[in-house]
């Protein structure tokens, strides 16, 4: 039984490693995407463009503009003066905000009457705009500390403290690149994976290997081994680079990590092979491909939270093992997440590869044409 | 004589328009044969858009706060009262330290604010007393929505309290913030036209990226090179049908963003269909490329996995602002097309008929189709190799 496998993997390798074009497609890719997305892939805004509208003339409005120009987050892009000009700078997108500064401005501060400093942000991209607003109120924020502390004015009353764990400063690269090792993890598999029993179908070879004394179990092995091997070879590499490229900490357990990463492996070998069996042709094996990567990437927690979205769409998360597979890494990267906290990640992973695994094996013989 | 090379030349077009309308035949009941191209077009959008226009989203609401107060009195209440009515939070009281932060490292909560025994104390004092705030950074896009959610319940507790006190403004400068386009934060308003850009780049890639391949595979490219057909016929007459397939499912996205997402449509609604159909003939002609340079079906699927879904996902600005990436990265979001989309997409929807955006990217497409379509010409002669 073990030789029967191991020439069918043989075979499988050939026939995806002997085309030039195929073993390009499978190596080149996911690195260079791993280097392009973990760069792209950011909600931190640098050199964020803003116009200035300043109708006060005293030194109070001046310092506080020069806490935005002296910032690293914004560059100052137009200074205009009027409030006609403000509407054709943002809908052209050259800026992405104004600051508006009244002619009562200094007045007001010195009356210790409120002085309004007013922000008008182009909201299209309504994400970018609260994170714009939140780098505005920390520059005022320390604005206001340096006031009060210079002009002698009462304190508030109690102050914030705010410490973030796990990641101090925010970076969201941290979070970023666990996440698209994790979904390119997930393409490659599916690459590897997804049409293999499909173009067999298509080109009439498959009946052929059913007619062989290979058993419909060892049919899957030979299948699901070169997807589990290919797709924890580039797991691999593509964490190495995480680390070392990128200076992601890597915190937690390396074992949990990789049971973590051969657990989704094989649910995510399972689903290829399921999509495949499934297909008669090859354009059908590649709909299912789409179908099952699109949705399982959008709603895995990679760019957007789980807990944001409705109910029903978060029972639907739970079928999807990319989901679970994202919280193992994000854990044990950064937060040395010990194995008890992430049982409830691990057996999900194992119960839909297991089933998925099972179907495809039945599939092979039940579905034919 | 020059009437008969007319009507050689009459006869030769009226042939081509009718070589061309055999192979549009063709293609019809191929796409008609296989339903799987016909659940491309129509089904696909309709269930992504359910599927992301519910699911997807940046708006934090009812985030898990622990609200630690080690010593509960009236003026703690006035603090934590902030918490309590905010659909921002869903505050979970404890008495001790040690709880709340194992609340926090079981991620039960995302946040934690302590106010120690000596809370109300120390706000008698004349450096103030302080609040810890101790938030989860680990997503930290989350992390700072939630503490910027914090700082809110705060500035209005400092207001109150001032205001009780009648000692003025306790904060000299305020932020008026005024959010155009989009007033009152949805995310969903932009999410939902670029969510139509990706889907739109699947469809049009999908239902084109096979198409050569399989002509070759099987062998029919063969037979269609000994025919009178002209290799421009045969690329018009694959575009043809699956342009109409694509705007079809094009349009059944705009009426489920509008009228069931509710997102505003602010420019006109031809503006965005030219733009969709520019957009569109992109896509299918990214399609075609990856369909003639691969020539085996195999092959073709993967580079259609690997080059459409995650750059139009990833690189085209949907969610993450193109400004903010390093110069490098931007330069190669020009290569991808639905950068371009997304910025026609966004304005037409929210803003209206910019014309200083939608011009540019207009172009762009127009460019970006022209050389797909291009090479796609280019490399599919009559040969055999």
């Amino acid at each position: 039984m073990g030789r029967r496998i191991f020439a069918l993997m043989i075979k499988e390798f050939l026939a995806l490693l002997k085309d030039k074009k195929s073993r390009t497609v499978i190596i080149v890719p996911p690195l260079v995407q791993l280097l392009v997305f973990s760069y792209a892939a950011t909600f931190d805004l640098t050199r964020v463009s803003f116009a200035v509208y300043n109708e006060d003339s005293g030194y109070a409005a001046r310092d506080l503009l020069a806490g935005f120009t002296g910032s690293t987050n914004f560059r100052e892009v137009a200074r205009i003066s009027s409030d006609q000009e403000i509407a054709p700078l943002i809908n052209s997108r050259k800026v992405l905000l104004v600051l508006h500064i009244g002619p009562q401005f200094s007045r007001n501060l010195f009356l210790r009457r409120p002085a309004e400093l007013q922000v008008i942000v182009d909201g299209r991209n309504s994400n970018t705009a609260m994170v714009v607003l939140s780098y505005v109120r920390s520059i005022v924020t320390s604005y206001n500390d340096r006031w009060i502390e210079r002009h002698g004015l009462p304190k508030p009353p109690a102050r914030l403290l705010t410490r973030f764990w796990f990641n101090q400063n925010l970076e969201s690269r941290w979070f970023i690149v666990p996440g698209v090792v994790g979904i390119l993890t997930l393409v490659v598999t599916i690459l590897v994976t997804g049409l293999s029993v499909a173009r067999e179908r298509e080109q009439g070879t498959f009946d052929q290997l059913l007619v062989t004394p290979l058993r419909p179990v060892e049919i899957l092995f030979g299948k699901a081994l070169p997807g589990f091997i290919i797709g924890l070879g580039e797991a691999s590499l593509i964490m190495l680079l995480a680390v070392i490229w990128f200076n992601v900490p890597l915190r937690g357990n390396i074992l949990i990590l990789y049971t973590g990463i051969v657990l989704f492996l094989m649910s995510a070998v399972g689903v290829g092979l399921m999509i495949s069996s499934l297909a008669v042709t090859q354009q059908q094996g590649l709909l299912g491909a789409f179908l099952f990567i699109v949705p399982s990437i959008i709603l895995s927690g990679f760019a957007t939270p789980i807990a944001n979205m409705p109910e029903i769409v978060q029972r639907i998360t739970l079928l999807n093992p990319l989901r679970y597979y994202l919280v193992v890494l994000r854990g044990v990267f950064l937060e040395n997440t010990p194995f008890a906290l992430l049982i409830h990640q691990f057996w999900p992973m194992a119960l839909i590869g297991v089933v998925s695994l099972a179907s495809a094996a039945w599939l092979f013989r039940h579905r034919m044409y | 004589m020059v009437k008969k090379a007319e009507q050689q030349t009459i006869e030769r077009r009226g042939g081509a328009l009718m070589r061309l309308r055999g192979l549009m035949r063709k293609e019809f009941l191929q796409i008609l044969r296989d339903p799987s191209s016909i659940a491309i077009a129509f089904l696909m959008p309709v269930v992504l858009l359910l599927l992301f226009g519910y699911g997807v989203s940046l708006d934090a609401e009812h985030v898990p706060i622990t609200l630690v107060v080690e010593h509960p009195s009236a003026v703690t209440a006035r603090f934590t009262k902030g918490f309590l009515g905010s659909r921002y939070f869903n505050p979970n009281q404890m008495l001790s330290i040690r709880e709340g932060t194992q609340s926090l490292l079981d991620h039960e909560a995302n946040g934690l604010v302590y106010l120690r025994e000596d809370f109300a104390e120390s706000l008698q004092r004349t450096e103030g007393g302080a609040i810890q705030v101790i938030i989860n950074g680990v997503d930290a896009n989350n992390a700072r929505l939630i503490s910027g959610y914090v700082e809110g319940v705060w500035n209005d507790w400092i207001k109150r309290e001032s205001l009780k006190q009648g000692s003025g403004p306790a904060m000299p400068v305020q932020v008026q913030q005024r959010i155009w386009f989009n007033s009152e934060v949805r995310s969903q308003n932009f999410l939902v036209p670029g969510l139509i850009a990706v889907i739109m780049t699947l469809i049009g890639a999908l239902l084109t990226a096979l198409i050569m391949s399989r002509e070759w595979e099987r062998g029919t490219m063969e037979a269609l090179m000994v025919s009178p057909v002209a290799m421009r016929e045969v690329i018009i007459g694959k575009l043809v049908p699956y342009f109409l397939l694509g705007m079809g499912g094009m349009t059944l996205s705009v009426v489920m963003a509008v009228f069931l997402f509710h997102v505003p449509l602010r420019g006109s609604l031809w503006l965005l269909f030219a733009g969709a159909a520019l957009f569109l003939l992109t896509a299918l002609g990214m399609g075609l490329l990856i369909s003639t340079l691969a020539r085996s079906q195999f092959v073709a699927s993967q580079v259609a996995i690997i080059a459409t879904f995650l750059p139009a996902f990833i690189l085209s600005g949907f969610i993450f602002d193109i400004g903010s990436m390093p110069p490098v990265i931007q330069g190669l979001t020009h290569i991808v097309a639905a950068r371009y989309f997304v910025a026609i997409l966004q304005s037409v929807f929210l803003a209206g008929n910019v014309w200083s955006v939608v011009l540019p990217n207009a172009l762009a497409l127009i460019v970006m189709a022209t050389i797909f379509l291009g090479i796609t010409r280019r490399r599919s002669r009559k040969r055999l190799e």
